[in-house]
């Protein structure tokens, strides 16, 4: 649980250079290798770029703020900063796990989605009723103990999420209405239901300000450093059950088949509709998941004006992850090292945090645009990145699935 | 409250419609530009086949561009004489000619990653978003500590109130002219795609890309470039509201302004079944709903009616566009279909 945090995945060994041991053995180790090769490359290509690109953008944008004059050596100076905020010290490492572990659930339910051939922008909205709802029941819980209120808390902002994430599932399912569509108008919706709550029912009696009451019993306990939470260790271990479920449990086999092909899937004796209803639900519970440890082990309570950019870097790492739960959980790693590291950016070397949202759509431009980069950079045999979310813009115009 | 007959209940609402009906009219028409363009920029776009979940993005850049330039202009030359009407200076139109640039230079891209790349187009539109709210945020935060004066904005077309007193209709030409240059012309904009898209070989052509671009391209139409100068246009149509943002309806540039209106947009799109007047349609019924929760918190009558409009929550406004194209989607009230090609990238066959 304490191990350190990688940093972006190591470009793998090109070529195996391990002669020793028998034929089979070498052979193995190539094959693993160029396995490794072949879906790393473009994601370590893609982050490798957006850094280079971030460093133009710094010198070139540097000349902008009040009495600074061109740089060169700015770039470095910012990415050492941003190192430093997040690997440096015992508690930047900690803000990385912190940073991370809701990154990585959303960005779990997000993948999922893609799995299944839908694309859940849904993530922010879940997030919100999720945590809303958690704060709800630790705010109804706050005296009935830690062994009660924690554990009610949870599972009541997962079931909300799921419950969030059913609605725009359950409209695919029925009508065929796009899931972009529905989940962005729900995010919105989410966004005033947090608002109504916090302002009407939830309101902290007596606080001028528009804030529930504290979560009181129902606070995750601290394990290191700060503010490193329980939530840290519930969204590493839901790494590897998503795993069993895509590719151990039959569930998972016909998620992944309804993405790959709905048809196919349904001649097979699958069932698209529920299939796309559960995946949704799943997807909202994990980001529901998020927002609960979010706010039942940082804040312990909640404003109305809440806000958080987990429900769109959720897509991001969705996304540069290639959907697969290790691939996330890196990716979810390196946005958690980045945000962690971002406030020290701007104090040590003056360029604004708003970098990380830059860094990240330029990483995700690059990812998009693999087709080209895998041409300009003659890597044949490397896959493209965005391999699993072929099917979701060809149903866009389709009728409803069958 | 129980005893109060439903009627007489009506009569009050409608009495407060009536009586509040010059501001809230105005107001409905000012809320709902950025929204309706945003709607035109995604029917001009999907019409060809071609989503653009990216228009919100293009908005805020245009914003901030608009914003950004004229700022510079005006930081380099000072300030110039404005027109008496509409208010109109030359820092102005540098600054909305480099926000339009800016729209069309996120269009082309969106247009090279979704046609050319073909890639996921919805992919590449959340995308440009997330990249939009980076860079505007970025920018802003180095450009703000040394608080900049932008170059001030359009100014409505000051109606006489002998004309805004006429009955019946005063109220009206007040709503739809009492307006700036962009407003103005965005009404006049929405009109005129509707006619091109429906009455001209260009929208004929585009409604062929949209449905069917194999059958439009055995007919000798470029399937490719009939898209990219789609996307191109939209592109310039979300950035005339990203500047009616930051250049019309308020003088300056805050991150994240366009907040969801994009989005909005995209929903009066399709609750506006793909077409122009439908989506400014859409765009006018979600900004009366704004305006009339606006006209209820600023001055509910001291009756019970108002006393029961006072209790339903504010926020209930906000949510109810996206309440309705969830509904519409959904097809309980009558059911909106995309163009059947929307989205899909287009191979050639000889390509291939």
């Amino acid at each position: 649980m304490t191990d350190k945090p990688t940093s972006a995945p190591e470009p793998p060994p090109v070529s195996p250079t391990n002669t020793q041991g028998g034929r089979g053995a070498t052979n193995m180790a190539r094959s693993i290798a160029g396995q490794a090769w072949s879906v790393l490359a473009m994601p370590v290509l893609a982050i490798f770029l957006a850094l280079i690109v971030g460093a133009v953008v710094i010198v070139l944008t540097s000349s902008l703020a009040p009495g600074a004059k061109f740089d060169l050596g700015l770039p470095l100076r910012a990415y050492e900063a941003l190192l430093n905020g997040s690997l440096g010290s015992a508690d930047g490492r900690v803000t990385t796990l912190v940073e991370a572990a809701p990154l990585i659930l959303a960005g779990l339910g997000v993948g999922l989605g893609f799995k299944a051939g839908l694309f859940n922008i849904g993530a922010q909205g879940q997030f919100l009723i999720g945590a809303v709802s958690a704060v709800a029941a630790g705010v109804a819980l706050r005296d009935s103990g830690a062994l009660i209120a924690i554990p009610c808390a949870v599972i009541v902002g997962g079931i909300a999420g799921a419950a969030w994430g059913f609605i725009p599932g359950a409209l695919k399912a029925i009508s065929g209405a796009h899931e972009v569509v529905t989940t962005i108008m729900l995010n919105f919706v989410a966004l005033a239901v947090v608002s109504w709550l916090v302002v009407g029912p939830l309101h902290q009696p007596g606080s001028p300000q528009p804030i529930t009451p504290d979560v009181g019993d129902a606070a995750l306990p601290i394990l290191i450093g700060r503010d490193g939470h329980i939530g840290i260790i519930l969204a590493f271990l839901a790494v590897p059950v998503i795993w069993f479920l895509l590719y151990r449990m039959t569930i998972g086999f016909e998620i992944r088949a309804v993405g790959a092909n709905p048809d196919a899937s349904r001649y097979a004796g699958m069932k698209p509709r529920r299939l796309v209803a559960l995946t949704m639900s799943i997807a909202g519970g994990l980001a529901g998941l998020a927002g609960t440890i979010n706010l039942l082990g940082i804040s312990h309570q909640m404003p109305a004006s809440y806000s958080t950019s987990v429900g769109f870097d959720a897509i991001t790492v969705a996304l540069l992850g290639r959907s697969h739960p290790v691939g996330i959980m890196l990716a979810a790693l390196l946005f958690g090292m980045m945000r962690a590291g971002a406030g020290l950016m701007q104090i040590n070397a003056g360029v604004p945090a708003e970098l990380v949202d830059l860094l990240e759509a330029i990483i995700l431009l690059f990812l998009v645009a693999s087709p080209v980069l895998r041409r300009v950079f003659r890597l044949r045999g490397v896959k493209s990145s965005l391999g699993t979310t072929d099917t979701m813009s060809r149903t866009y115009g389709s009728e409803a699935i069958r | 409250m129980t005893d109060i007959p439903v009627l007489g209940f009506i009569i009050q609402f409608a009495q407060f419609l009536l009586d509040q009906l010059p501001v809230i009219a105005h107001s409905s028409v000012s809320v709902s530009i950025p929204i309706a363009l945003a709607g035109l920029c995604g029917v001009v776009s999907e019409r060809s086949g071609v989503v653009n979940i990216g228009l919100e993005g293009m908005m805020l850049t245009a914003a901030f561009v608009g914003w950004a330039t004229g700022a510079a202009v005006i930081a380099l030359m000072g300030p110039s004489p404005a027109t008496p009407v509409f208010g109109i200076t030359l820092p102005l139109l540098i600054a909305l000619a480099a926000a339009l640039l800016s729209g069309v230079v996120l269009a082309l891209l969106h247009a090279w990653v979704s046609i050319t790349v073909r890639a996921d187009q919805i992919v590449s539109g959340v995308i440009i978003n997330i990249a939009a709210l980076g860079v505007t945020g970025y920018l802003n935060t180095l450009i703000s500590g040394s608080s900049p004066n932008g170059a001030g904005g359009f100014k409505p077309l000051i109606i006489p109130p002998d004309i805004a007193n006429i009955p019946f209709v005063g109220w009206l030409i007040n709503a739809l002219f009492n307006q700036g240059p962009i407003a103005i012309s965005a009404i006049i904009l929405i009109i005129v795609v509707q006619i091109l898209l429906f009455r001209t070989k260009w929208g004929l052509r585009t409604r062929a890309v949209g449905e069917h671009p194999r059958a439009a391209e055995t007919v000798g139409i470029d399937v490719v470039r009939l898209r990219y100068r789609n996307v191109i246009m939209s592109g310039a149509i979300a950035a005339l509201a990203g500047a009616y943002l930051s250049m019309e309806s308020t003088n300056s540039f805050q991150a994240n302004m366009s907040a969801g209106r994009g989005f909005i947009g995209l929903a009066a799109m399709i609750v506006g079944r793909w077409t122009p007047v439908g989506a400014f349609g859409a765009a006018l019924l979600f900004a009366s709903a704004t305006a009339i929760g606006r006209a209820i918190s600023f001055g509910a009558p001291d009756n019970d009616m108002g006393h029961f409009l006072q209790s339903i929550p504010p926020q209930f406004f906000d949510a109810l566009p996206y309440l309705v194209t969830i509904i519409v989607l959904a097809g309980v009230i009558g059911r909106s279909i995309p163009p059947a090609a929307d989205g899909q990238p287009y191979e050639r066959e000889a390509a291939a």
